[in-house]
């Protein structure tokens, strides 16, 4: 008996508008049923009242760092993180070393990834070794299992390139995931441009970097009539562009990651490299446009970029150090403002880290419909903690968060019917 | 004097002074001048400190400034320069900062081709820092010994109309004189090429202009910045014979100009260029006053950061 009988939690599950008290019950790793209070023999019985029961939640943009720098973060560290963060799947980005541009690379990746305790899914390279000059083998990336393509880290900067891409990548019913940031005119810049930047004088990367490749992949997708889904939506300009390709049916998508709508670049302030990513914390307006995107469903999905970095890349002048931050494990605290402050409501928040996210890159998870698999998140929406990175079981430690005193995060994460993350201490500060 | 109110604290920006403070290090300024012009150019005040001129970023003028300064005043001057470090070797800037704390300096004076990289050494060290120029940010010195040539040319600096000419963008002197000389009560227009304005300019200026002409009409300073030719020729400007005929400060254009202007320039200059040989040369100029306040600016800051008068009173 494998049985796991959830109790008396507040059930939601936006695939099937589900948003009631009661009881959820998981056999031989899968959703077994949901009712106003089930008796049945389970091995295990969690008291959930109070707490939210929800689909496990899905990540479609991690940085796993393995192969290659597995002093930043491996599969398995990563997927630890994750299930500690509340995240059941995680999509993983192909920057590695070497890049997953290839069947082998992805393979490896896939086998390491079975004794993680989160489903793990690669997405392969759009170009060969993210050089941006030939595509990558798409074909074989399919048939290896990837999920999803993306140069991420980089931009696809070559117009003919991407288009060739979106219109290859379609035969095997792969998005591609765009980091939209053209570096010609990003120019080397290491945060947003703008009065931040100019007194810190620190070199600023414009919206209009972003925008720009935003606008391009529009275009392309409309023209070619294939999808393709923007990564780490930070400029509102960029949010309006979207806004208006969907109100034409343009097949587009997006994410948001918590850093965007919850920090600008006053961050940045007094060099602290950890408020150092790609693309760059924005100023206030673009923060409130990123809200209010995905509030009316412009912006589909929150992804947190959690991108580890070692001190080595991140104790450095501002210029020098490297892009990212670690986002699994504050992700949900981060992302629960949102509903704190009215801007989602628990099914709106709940859709966009769980349903919304696993249908962009054709996961059939993130519901707790009959039959799928046990994929189980328990959520204490008050819980108030502290975000003290020396607890972080990611192995990097790179947050501008450190030190924040939060509210709400993951206390049970459930996959394929197995409980991989347990919080019990309550109290820890 | 109470030069308790300087006493331990970092000059990285000129934000991190008060007009008073201004006030304060251009009155010690004057002593110190008197200092350097007597016949033995050297007080004891500082004996027995140590200070590190810490310069990885090529810089005759701006470190033997700093290095006089320190020596007029009897400290012990470390110069460690990027070439001579570590640096070279791949040594990061925080493993050199805890090098940096094992010769137990009182004060480190840091010019850096990074942004903040003062402010990190200061982090990082947890000693008094002075800033001598960090990439596009700021070069505070720089600004207080401006400051001083027009004050002492002016009686003072309240009311006073200055003009900035030239790439605001890419300048730290333009960064740290926008701060300090609002501060002090100057109206600032910023003018330039359109690309060497940097996006938002209107909020750090009083005024900003693309028209050199209405730069220079009615100013009482006229600031020229130095053009980095060799990097922003071809993508910022067209070319250097364009700017001179846009941009470049002659005595043509300085007969619009008012009859008691000061012209400064921070140095070393672009002759031809940004500025003509006459211009350099003429009756406005103080740019030569520049030089020399640099080194008794330069000692008023170590005087008053490591707290020289405290000890004696
Ligand atoms: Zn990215």
């Amino acid at each position: 008996m494998s049985a796991i009988l959830i109790k008396n939690g507040r059930v939601i599950d936006p695939a099937n508008g589900i948003d009631k008290i009661g009881d959820l019950l998981l056999d031989k790793g899968k959703i077994d049923k949901i009712a106003k209070n089930i008796n049945a023999p389970a091995k295990k019985v969690i008291d959930a009242k109070g707490k939210w029961v929800t689909p496990g939640l899905v990540d479609i943009h991690t940085h796993l760092r393995e192969p290659g720098f597995e002093y930043k973060e491996t599969i398995e560290s990563g997927a630890k993180a994750a299930a500690a963060g509340g995240f059941t799947s995680i999509a993983c980005m192909a920057n590695t070393d070497p890049v997953n541009d290839c069947a082998s690379v992805t393979r490896h990746i896939l086998d390491k990834a079975k004794s993680a305790p989160v489903n793990v899914y690669p997405v392969g390279a759009v170009t060969e070794g993210l050089k941006g000059k030939a595509l990558a083998n798409i074909g074989e990336l399919a048939e290896a299992g990837v999920v999803a393509l993306s140069d991420d880290g980089k931009c696809v900067t070559d117009g003919e390139i991407m288009r060739n891409a979106m219109d290859y990548a379609s035969m095997f019913s792969l998005t591609i995931l765009e980091h939209a940031e053209d570096t010609r005119l990003a120019c080397g810049g290491s945060m947003n441009e703008g009065i931040v930047s100019n007194e810190m004088g620190i070199p600023g990367q414009p919206v209009a970097a972003e925008d720009v490749i935003i606008a391009r992949d529009i275009s392309l997708s409309e023209y070619l009539d294939v999808p393709v889904h923007f990564c780490h939506v930070s400029s509102a300009s960029s949010v309006e562009l979207i806004r208006s390709a969907k109100a034409r049916g343009v097949k587009v998508t997006a994410e948001a990651a918590p850093h965007h709508f919850t920090l600008t670049d006053e961050a940045c302030r007094g060099y602290d490299t950890n408020a150092k990513m790609a693309p760059p914390l924005r100023a206030e307006k673009d923060r409130l446009a990123i809200r209010r995107g995905l509030k009316d469903g412009t912006i589909d999905c929150i992804a947190t970029d959690h991108a580890p970095h070692s001190e080595i890349e991140k104790e450095l002048e501002f210029e020098c150090a490297a892009f990212g931050i670690v986002g699994l494990e504050t992700a949900v605290a981060l992302s629960l403002a949102l509903v704190h402050d009215g801007v989602l409501g628990p099914s709106g928040l709940i859709d966009s880290m769980t349903r919304k996210p696993a249908q962009i890159i054709g996961l059939d998870r993130g519901t707790l419909g009959t039959g799928k698999p046990a994929d189980v998140t328990i959520i204490d929406p008050d819980m108030e903690w502290r975000v003290e990175p020396d607890r972080f079981i990611s192995k990097s430690r790179n947050t501008p968060f450190a030190g924040w005193n939060v509210r709400g995060r993951a206390v049970t994460t459930i996959t394929n019917g197995k409980v991989v993350y347990a919080w019990e201490n309550k109290t820890i500060t | 004097m109470t030069e308790k109110n300087l006493y331990h604290r970092h000059l990285v920006s000129m934000e991190d002074l008060s007009p008073d403070d201004v006030l304060q290090i251009l009155q010690t300024a004057e002593v110190m001048k008197g200092v350097s012009e007597r016949e033995v150019k050297k007080t004891p005040t500082l004996r027995g400190r140590t200070i590190i001129n810490f310069f990885a970023e090529p810089s005759t003028r701006t470190r033997t400034s700093f290095e006089i300064a320190g020596k007029r005043l009897s400290a012990d001057v470390i110069n460690i320069s990027a070439s001579g470090s570590s640096l070279s070797k791949g040594e990061s800037l925080k493993d050199m900062s805890h090098n940096f704390n094992a010769m137990n300096p009182d004060l480190l004076v840091v010019r850096h081709s990074k942004a903040g990289a003062p402010a990190q050494i200061a982090k990082w060290t947890g000693r008094l820092v002075v800033n001598a120029g960090d990439g596009r940010h700021e070069h505070p010195t720089q600004s207080l010994l401006d400051l001083m040539t027009i004050r002492d040319k002016k009686g003072s600096l309240d009311g006073l109309k200055v003009s900035i000419i030239g790439d605001i963008a890419n300048s730290r002197v333009a960064r740290s004189n926008l701060i300090s000389m609002r501060k002090m009560g100057m109206s600032v227009t910023a003018c330039g090429p359109a690309t060497m304005l940097p996006v938002q300019i209107g909020r750090m200026a009083d005024h900003v202009t693309t028209s050199l002409e209405e730069a220079v009409e009615g100013a009482d300073i006229i600031m020229m910045l130095r053009i980095q030719t060799e990097r922003l020729e071809r993508t910022v400007f067209p070319n250097v014979r364009e700017y001179a005929r846009l941009f470049g400060l002659n005595s043509e254009r300085m007969k619009k100009a008012k009859k008691n202007v000061l012209v400064l320039h921070p140095g070393p200059i672009n002759q031809g260029i940004e500025i003509s040989p006459d211009v350099v040369a003429g009756p406005w100029s103080v740019i030569l006053d520049q030089v020399t306040n640099g080194v008794a600016v330069r000692m008023a800051v170590l005087y008053l950061l490591l707290g020289g008068g405290l000890n004696q009173s």
